[in-house]
């Protein structure tokens, strides 16, 4: 009998080894798998347990962590409410986490590597363990006037500091309060989200980075640089300039916003076509300095490139393989051109920066959990997309759209503005988006801001000059402090 | 008898045993500390039970110092080892629930620490009083029918009206006098008994008297009568109260005793065909087999629904890695049944896999102590008595654990001497008196040949 028990003996250990076996593999192997799986609890329930740090302006919070007595131990919260929802997101234990909270998430909660040693010092001091922090780019002053400027209606506003690409402000309208969403009672938490969710005005789409539009003639600044890059053209040649202009092939034609020519003997210059928006100068100038050297200038921009700022930006389209009609309107920003806020702003910043464009970020700093600096952001250039030269022969051509063309809304006493303003057409029965890109001041741009009103923000009578420029020229003055 | 020990220079290893059981108790005690001082509560109240449990653990020291000299030294500690840690996560998980309850503005809940400290207390006297009412395990052979009719008849208890109880979908509990118990698990006991006993006059009569069937070897129907019967009886009655761990449990049982009694392979191997036959069928034709088995392969597919006890589980044993949360620091009472079923996933998370395993492996060696008990005893009996009780440890160990680890299907039994639940540790520490009473006999030096061997010096 002996062997008998033996054997059973074998077995039982066996057995026993089995469950040893299985369980290092859950908890070893398995275990990061598992603890990624939506709906685990325990992750969130240990995030909220530690002090979360904070999202930080210059030192006032846009989101910070209160404790609280029930079981999430801490309550996060944003005292400045809908205005910065696209810049901090929100942070739900149904729904995770977007925005800064999202993608910088591991500074937040402390699991950052970047925490070794405070972690260490957290350990042998017995100390709560706590998150780091991360200080914004945004200026207050410039994200409130942008903000309260849409007042509501749809569109985007983005600034930035041409120089660095610091992200000065960065609005979306219409906005969400996300303290609703981050509550700790998850039936609230859901029946917000799907109202929200619902709402056909999108609230919780981060319009400036993820909505690409026609950009219209914003986008004649691209052309422009374009042509002065060609070397065959400068601020002061003669361009055609008709009321109308016919497209090869077709038998459509383009004609200029304001049913007129541009000038004396349908004649004007690259200056004055610009001042004025003239469709049909901009439409003859992309066909003859052709596609492709409008798609090699976009790209230099920054269009067919995603950005994370650190939020990835939706990617700006310039089409490839056009024939000439396209290219035509194309080059005015129609057809299948899509541009973000954010890109728009970016040709504004490669011109005011000498033609160097800046990579746009939002963090200027990580801090520790004692608000020490453990990093700084370092500004990156993404691409020289114009010559020093032609950047000041550009910006010039911009001030003049604004003293004397086009973009009279923009204008700000005692500084120079640069600016385009932009009216892209839709699809027929819709009404138009209204556009403003521009800077300040032209020497030593400050700031960089481009204005979307999606359809207008709803106006009956849209023009880039009467809806978007007064946005701009609000959150210019905020940045100016004027 | 330790006159004995002393004549023939025969190390009991009781101090070993002292030892051991120290240990045991501190490590209860220092797990409890840790969860007070993680979760920031005090329960002075606690501290009174553990010391009573810790004088009790003593007492049954000392009775079996003076009934079984030779016993064992390491399967009594290992027991209330287990039994300590099993009681620091109860008390971890009673706390747990009294912060939910506070949290939700509900009246706080009685712990149940204390109601288990009670059943080991009363398991700890059952313990002791086994070791001095049976002096011999072989008298316990002259029960074997008694034990068959009483297995049955426990195992009948719950179906009868008024004294029957549906907890969590079975039909497992009795009511007695205000408290719940689960006759089952004492039948486990009773049937061990009557097995061992059954088998030990028919095994030769089993292996070597056969009629041909099929062209294989079969035994006589006379012989396996009674034996088929009893199995029939209790799957049976476990089928009709949906436990489908104790049928796994009482099958394995039965195949393991069948197989040391005749000593032939094809009892295994008829036995496990029968076990996958009869697995397909119960698959086929009870729903509630057909979800368990489901929820193993695809826990994922309904991890709100009929799956979130396991995915639950598997979290928490992710949540605690390779060192575990420590004590107090996790969140195993998101588990369902965090105290019973599934106390392996709440130690697994705050105790990590080293935990984890350091548990496994004192079962592994209560499982080889037992066998070792089981093979040095000098008679039929106490071999397969022994062998059976072992079986009944090891393999619910592993049945129950091996479930809420999605090793096998869950099927829900308790784990032995840790879980939550007083006919369970009752029925384990009767266990355990039988098979420290057969490893004194085991280890006692053998009369007859020690003054032979005296009289020859």
């Amino acid at each position: 009998m002996n062997r008998q028990i033996n054997r059973v003996t074998a077995g039982l250990i066996f057995l026993l080894l089995a469950l040893i076996a299985n369980v290092s593999f859950i908890q070893v192997f398995d275990a990061k798998s598992l603890r990624s799986q939506p709906g685990n609890q325990r992750v969130l329930l240990t995030e909220y347990s530690r002090e979360r740090g904070p999202i930080l302006l210059s030192s006032t919070p846009v989101a910070q962590s209160t404790a609280t007595k029930d079981a999430l131990k801490f309550l996060r919260s944003y005292p400045k409410g809908a205005a910065y929802a696209p810049v901090t997101g929100f942070y739900s234990m149904v729904y995770g986490a977007t925005g800064i909270e999202g993608r910088e998430n591991d500074v937040l909660a402390g699991n950052d590597s970047r925490f070794f040693v405070d972690r260490l010092q957290q350990m042998f001091a017995n100390r709560k363990p706590q998150g780091g922090a991360v200080r914004l780019t945004i200026n207050a002053d410039a994200q409130l006037a942008g903000f309260k400027a849409l007042n509501g209606r749809t569109g985007a506003v983005v600034a930035l500091d041409p120089t660095t690409g610091a992200i000065l402000a960065l609005v979306s309208s219409p906005s969400f309060d996300p303290n609703t969403l981050s509550s700790h009672d998850a039936k609230t938490i859901q029946e917000t989200y799907d109202v929200l969710n619902a709402d056909p005005n999108k609230p919780m789409l981060n319009r400036p980075l993820a909505m690409t539009l026609p950009p219209g003639s914003t986008f004649k600044l691209v052309t422009a640089a374009a042509a002065l890059e060609s070397g065959n053209f400068a601020a002061d040649s003669v361009l055609p300039g008709p009321a109308s202009l016919d497209l090869p092939q077709t038998s459509s034609s383009i004609g200029n916003w304001t049913g007129k020519a541009c000038g004396p003997d349908d004649k004007t210059t690259l200056k004055d076509a610009l001042a004025m928006s003239c469709n049909t100068a901009f439409a003859w100038l992309g066909m003859k300095i052709g596609a492709n050297a409008i798609e090699e200038q976009a790209k230099k921009f920054g269009f067919e490139s995603s950005f994370d700022v650190p939020m990835t930006a939706a990617t700006s389209h310039f089409p490839s393989n056009l024939n000439e009609p396209q290219t035509a309107m194309s080059a005015i920003g129609q057809y299948d051109v899509r541009a973000t806020a954010l890109q728009m702003a970016m040709v504004a910043a490669g011109i005011a920066n000498d033609g160097v464009v800046m990579q746009p970020y939002l963090v200027a700093q990580i801090l520790g959990p004692d608000l020490s600096v453990l990093q700084n952001t370092s500004p990156r250039a993404v691409s020289r997309a114009m010559s020093s030269e032609n950047a000041a022969i550009l910006r010039y051509m911009m001030v003049n759209v604004v003293s004397h063309g086009t973009g009279s809304n923009a204008r700000i006493a005692g500084v120079e503005v640069g600016g385009k303003t932009g009216t892209a057409e839709n699809a027929p029965g819709e009404s138009a988006h209204a556009w403003f890109v521009g800077l300040a001041p032209a020497q030593n741009s400050q700031v960089v801001v481009a204005v979307v009103l999606e359809h207008g923000g709803g106006a009956t009578e849209v023009s880039g000059n009467a809806l978007a420029a007064p946005i701009a020229r609000a959150v210019m003055r905020a940045v100016l402090g004027r | 008898m330790t006159e004995l020990a002393l004549k023939y220079r025969v190390s009991t290893r009781r101090s070993a045993e002292l030892g051991l059981l120290v240990g045991a108790w501190l490590l209860g005690v220092f797990a409890w500390v840790l969860v007070d001082s993680a979760t920031g509560s005090s329960s002075f109240g606690g501290w009174t039970s553990l010391v009573s449990a810790g004088v009790l653990m003593l007492i049954a020291h000392s009775v079996i110092r003076w009934q079984v000299p030779f016993a064992d030294p390491i399967i009594f500690p290992i027991a209330c080892a287990l039994n300590m840690l099993g009681l620091a996560m109860i008390h971890r998980l009673d706390i747990a629930n009294a912060v939910r309850a506070q949290a939700n503005g509900s009246p706080k809940p009685t712990p149940d620490v204390y109601l288990q400290i009670t059943w080991m207390a009363i398991g700890l006297v059952i313990f002791m009083g086994v070791l001095i009412s049976v002096q011999d395990h072989r008298r316990l052979q002259r029960l074997t029918w008694t034990a068959g009719f009483t297995g049955i008849i426990l195992l009948f208890l719950p179906l009868l009206p008024f004294v029957g109880t549906v907890i969590n979908g079975a039909r497992l509990w009795i009511h007695v006098l205000g408290f719940t118990f689960q006759p089952g698990e004492i039948a486990k006991v009773a049937l061990t008994i009557f097995f061992a006993g059954f088998l030990v006059t028919r095994r030769h009569s089993l292996s070597l008297v056969q009629t041909q069937l099929f062209g294989i070897g079969v035994p006589r129907a006379k012989d396996v009568g009674p034996l088929v019967l009893t199995w029939v009886v209790a799957l049976m009655v476990l089928v009709l109260e949906r436990d489908l761990g104790t049928s796994l449990l009482f099958f394995g049982l039965f195949i393991v005793m069948l197989y040391v009694a005749t000593a032939r392979r094809s009892w295994v191997l008829i036995g496990t065909s029968l076990l996958a036959v009869g697995g397909y069928f119960a698959y086929l034709a009870f729903g509630h087999v057909r979800i368990r088995f489901d929820v193993w392969l695809h826990p994922f597919a309904d991890a709100s629904g009929n799956g979130f006890q396991i995915v639950q589980s598997l979290y928490g044993l992710a949540n605690g890695g390779l060192f575990g949360t420590g004590w107090g620091k996790g969140y195993p009472q998101l588990v369902p049944f965090a105290k019973t079923d599934f106390i392996t996933s709440a130690l697994g998370e705050e105790l990590g896999l080293a935990g984890l395993v350091a548990i496994l492996l004192m079962y592994a060696i209560l499982v080889e102590r037992g066998a070792r008990a089981a093979i040095a005893t000098r008679d039929p009996f106490g071999n397969l008595l022994a062998i059976g009780l072992t079986t009944v440890l090891g393999l619910q160990t592993f049945i129950v654990m091996g479930g809420v680890t999605r090793l096998i299907p869950l099927t829900g039994l308790t784990t032995p001497f840790l879980s939550y639940g007083g006919s369970s540790l009752v029925a384990n520490y009767l266990i355990l008196a039988i098979l420290v009473r057969v490893s004194n006999s085991a280890r006692q030096p053998d009369l007859t040949t020690a003054q032979a061997s005296d009289g020859e010096s």
